[in-house]
């Protein structure tokens, strides 16, 4: 189609250009308002209202003793110490059991990598009710795990290995290990193989070209891995709901312990609160040392 | 040479000498994955009690299931409500992360940090805060509310996946199309979504597989007759074990089989 000499293409002014380049932005923004408008109403509008529930006590006047009786009463501080516990020791077993096998699988031709891939993306892909009913099963003193070790001779009657902390920390490290292995796998991936070829030609043994070259280049994926678990486990009420048996009570237990036994508002929505800013504090801190950009989409 | 004595990494070390790495990967992958898969056995046993390796097989467990009334309107729910949450999540991530990635806007950045709370908030906070907001305004206990509720959840899942889509994809393209005379939107549906379109469907599967596995919102939100499977099956694990769930589990696990699977493949397409 030929190009129509009507067209006054000079005329257009700069001004123009830029009120219209605005007009377009703002047009584009719009296409969000629905995402905007469903997560203001589950999300935000609903946290808001509960944050104001904390301030307020009985009579609907502004107080703290919502607050305050969180850190008068013994029983609050024990969750908050149970909940950092767990959540600490099932961030530490996640590491410790993830790095073998993000190394194991990035170090795999991706032929092979892609299958063994399975053995992480399947339980991943699992709901947690399912996973969190096997190791019940499993734990039983009459279950499978107990059995195996009476044969083997670890030890002589059945220990109890669930409804207790012991059954919640293995059960939460099952549910999280996928959580660390990913983002590990993916910066372990992005590793250059000539840094570690460059490393054993200069000299360096296989075990000093490890420590130095490739586990420091590994961290940034480790943090993001061991921070997406830690912060996940503080708010985790499932497994320790249905494997501690009621001797493991975390923050999100202990909110719905209130809600259903007291109908206390105001006190589930304090725990909410604190629950949140311990989340966001962590999340910040650990801000300042990485990216989350690239956690998040992987470099480009 | 063998492969025992062949080099495995640059650094010249020889398959042999980290023989134990395999070992040990070994055992951590079997400790993922024998957990999820053992409910399949388990669901054919004939036993009341919860025994590994059974003694008898039968079917007995899911004819309970599929008789009990009680868990085929759950599970009517939950398709029902993933369905849903598919339906209406898929595109409004899309949008908002095609929008929030095109427009050069200031905002943009904010608006983005702001859709992806629901995955920074703990989900106890929202599930007890939704209860809250939802019996204000009477949606508790119904199929809507529900959607809602998980389309939120999904939203920022779906929104993630499309934005790493458009970030390896060569937007200069959609400029040629307008240039030649295609309106922004015409240029979306021909140029772009064509080639984004299998992230489109990895994150459609994603919000199903958000809303079908949902357990906190769906404990405080859904109930009466639009209780959610999950929901039946978190009750049944806290007060008493009905063996029914080893086949509910099963049929949940070949669930995400089939979603994981399906992912796989459309993975290998794009390449």
């Amino acid at each position: 189609m030929p190009i129509s000499p009507d067209i006054e293409t000079p005329m257009l002014h700069g001004q123009e250009l830029q009120s219209q380049k605005k007009r377009e932005e703002w047009v584009l923004l719009g296409l969000s308002l629905p995402a905007i408008f469903v997560i203001a109403l589950v999300v935000i509008l609903p946290v808001g209202w509960l944050f104001y529930l904390s301030f307020v006590d009985g009579h609907g006047n502004f107080s703290l003793e919502h607050y305050q009786k969180m850190v008068e009463y013994k029983s609050y501080a024990r969750v908050f110490i149970t909940t950092f516990k767990v959540s600490a020791l099932t961030t530490l077993i996640c590491i410790v059991l993830g790095y073998p096998i993000a190394y194991f699988l990035a170090a795999l031709p991706s032929r092979w990598s892609g299958i063994f891939m399975l053995a992480v993306l399947l339980p991943f892909w699992t709901s947690l009710l399912v996973r969190t009913y096997a190791w019940l099963v499993l734990l039983q003193s009459k279950g499978l795990l107990n059995d195996l070790a009476i044969q083997i001779g670890l030890w002589d009657s059945p220990v109890k290995l669930v409804h207790n902390m012991t059954g919640t920390l293995i059960g939460m490290a099952h549910i999280m290990l996928p959580f660390l292995v990913l983002p590990l796998y993916g910066a372990m991936k992005k590793i250059e193989p000539d840094m570690m070829q460059a490393a054993s030609n200069l000299g360096a043994s296989p075990v000093r070209a490890f420590f130095s070259i490739y586990l420091p280049l590994s961290v940034s994926g480790l943090v993001a891995g061991a921070l997406i678990v830690f912060v996940l486990c503080l708010g985790f009420y499932v497994t320790p709901a249905v494997l501690g048996g009621g001797r493991v009570v975390m923050v999100a237990t202990q909110i719905t312990a209130i809600l259903e036994h007291q109908f206390d508002w105001g006190a589930a929505s304090a725990l909410g609160v604190v629950l949140l800013l311990a989340t966001v504090l962590v999340l910040y801190l650990a801000g300042r040392f990485f990216k989350f950009d690239t956690a998040l989409f992987g470099k480009r | 040479m063998s492969w025992w004595t062949s080099p495995a990494t640059e650094t010249q070390i020889s398959h042999g000498d980290r023989f134990w790495l395999y070992v040990v990967a070994a055992i951590i992958m079997l400790l993922l994955i024998i957990p999820t898969l053992i409910v399949i056995p388990m669901s054919f046993s004939d036993s009341q009690y919860l025994e590994f390796p059974p003694e008898q097989w039968s079917l007995r467990w899911y004819g309970e299931y599929f008789d009990s009334t009680k868990w085929m309107r759950a599970t009517v729910t939950s398709l029902q409500v993933g369905f849903l949450t598919l339906l209406v999540a898929t595109p409004l991530g899309t949008m908002a992360a095609y929008a929030l990635f095109v427009s050069g806007h200031r905002f943009a950045k904010t608006i983005f940090m702001l859709l992806i709370t629901p995955m920074i908030v703990p989900v106890i906070l929202i599930a007890i805060g939704v209860f809250y907001a939802f019996g204000r305004m009477g949606l508790n206990n119904s199929i809507t509310g529900l959607v809602l509720a998980h389309t939120a959840m999904a939203t920022p899942l779906v929104m993630i996946v499309i934005t790493a889509a458009l970030r390896s994809y060569d937007l200069n393209q959609e400029r040629v199309a307008r240039s030649l005379g295609a309106t922004r939107i015409k240029a979306f549906f021909t140029v772009t979504l064509p080639q984004i379109k299998f992230s489109v469907v990895t994150a459609g599967l994603l919000s199903f597989l958000t809303s079908f596995d949902e357990v906190i919102i769906a404990i405080f939100v859904s109930g009466g007759n639009n209780a959610t499977l999950t929901k039946h099956m978190f009750a049944a694990l806290r007060d008493y074990i009905d063996p029914t769930i080893a086949a509910i589990s099963t049929i949940m696990v070949g669930v995400s089989t089939v979603l994981l699977l399906a992912t796989q493949f459309i993975d290998r397409r794009k390449k």
